[in-house]
């Protein structure tokens, strides 16, 4: 009995670790959103830091919901995978649009000619507008 | 002590919401907005997983789920409409 009350407070420390972790990981992704100077480096912040932020936060929950109930809770795992899944096709989505659209690019970024060649290569069903 | 972390937690993350509803509002193009709305999304995922562990309870998960659902499926209709001019041809 003692040890499961030992379990209870070690895992309240891990919790609050995880949860300022991940809000910290989400708050730095945030932050280089709003101050990153280009789209292609905007898009490299938030779409990294917030799926880790979004994997500490719902670890500590899996954690703490597993350690209260006594008996394991994996559900919390399904949007993390999910998210670990669809974070990269949007991120592309969103890259491939951007890049579609000749978004300016920071001073210094390199083989910068290759996004307009890419720009140009049109797909077999493209319309040419 | 949790609850307390809990708080902190929260303001952080909402500090993070501001961060992306500036860049909402600011950002120089379309895409920019739809990095932040798609930014503000997770950020929401997180806040409702913070509310269900300060209340204890297991029931905001399926709002977070379907939260994480539909904000990939509008993203990634929004970021394909940019590109083609059309969602499903």
């Amino acid at each position: 009995m003692t040890s499961l009350n030992n379990l209870a407070v070690y895992s309240d420390y891990f919790v609050a670790a995880l949860l300022i972790g991940g809000a910290l990981f989400m708050l730095v992704g945030s932050w280089g959103l709003a101050k990153l100077p280009d789209f292609y480096t905007r898009l490299h912040a938030p779409t990294k830091a917030s799926t880790l932020g979004m994997g500490a936060t719902l670890l500590g929950s899996l954690v703490w919901f597993s350690v209260q109930e006594e008996s394991l809770h994996i559900h919390e795992l399904v949007i993390s995978i999910f998210l670990f899944l669809t974070a990269p096709v949007s991120a592309y989505m969103m890259g491939k649009a951007a890049i579609h659209r000749r978004r300016p690019m920071a001073e210094g970024t390199r083989n910068a000619e290759e996004a307009e060649r890419a720009a140009e290569r049109k797909g077999i069903n493209d319309r040419d507008d | 002590m949790l609850s307390n972390v809990i708080m902190i937690c929260t303001g952080m993350i909402g500090l993070a919401m501001l961060f992306c509803l500036w860049r909402l509002i600011k950002g120089p193009d379309i895409t920019d907005r739809i990095l932040a709305l798609d930014t503000l999304y997770i950020n929401s995922i997180a806040l409702i997983i913070l509310l269900g562990l300060y209340y204890g309870t297991a029931l905001y998960f399926e709002g977070a789920l379907l939260i994480a659902m539909l904000g990939f499926v509008s993203t990634s209709a929004v970021a394909k409409y940019l590109l083609r001019g059309d969602i499903i041809e």
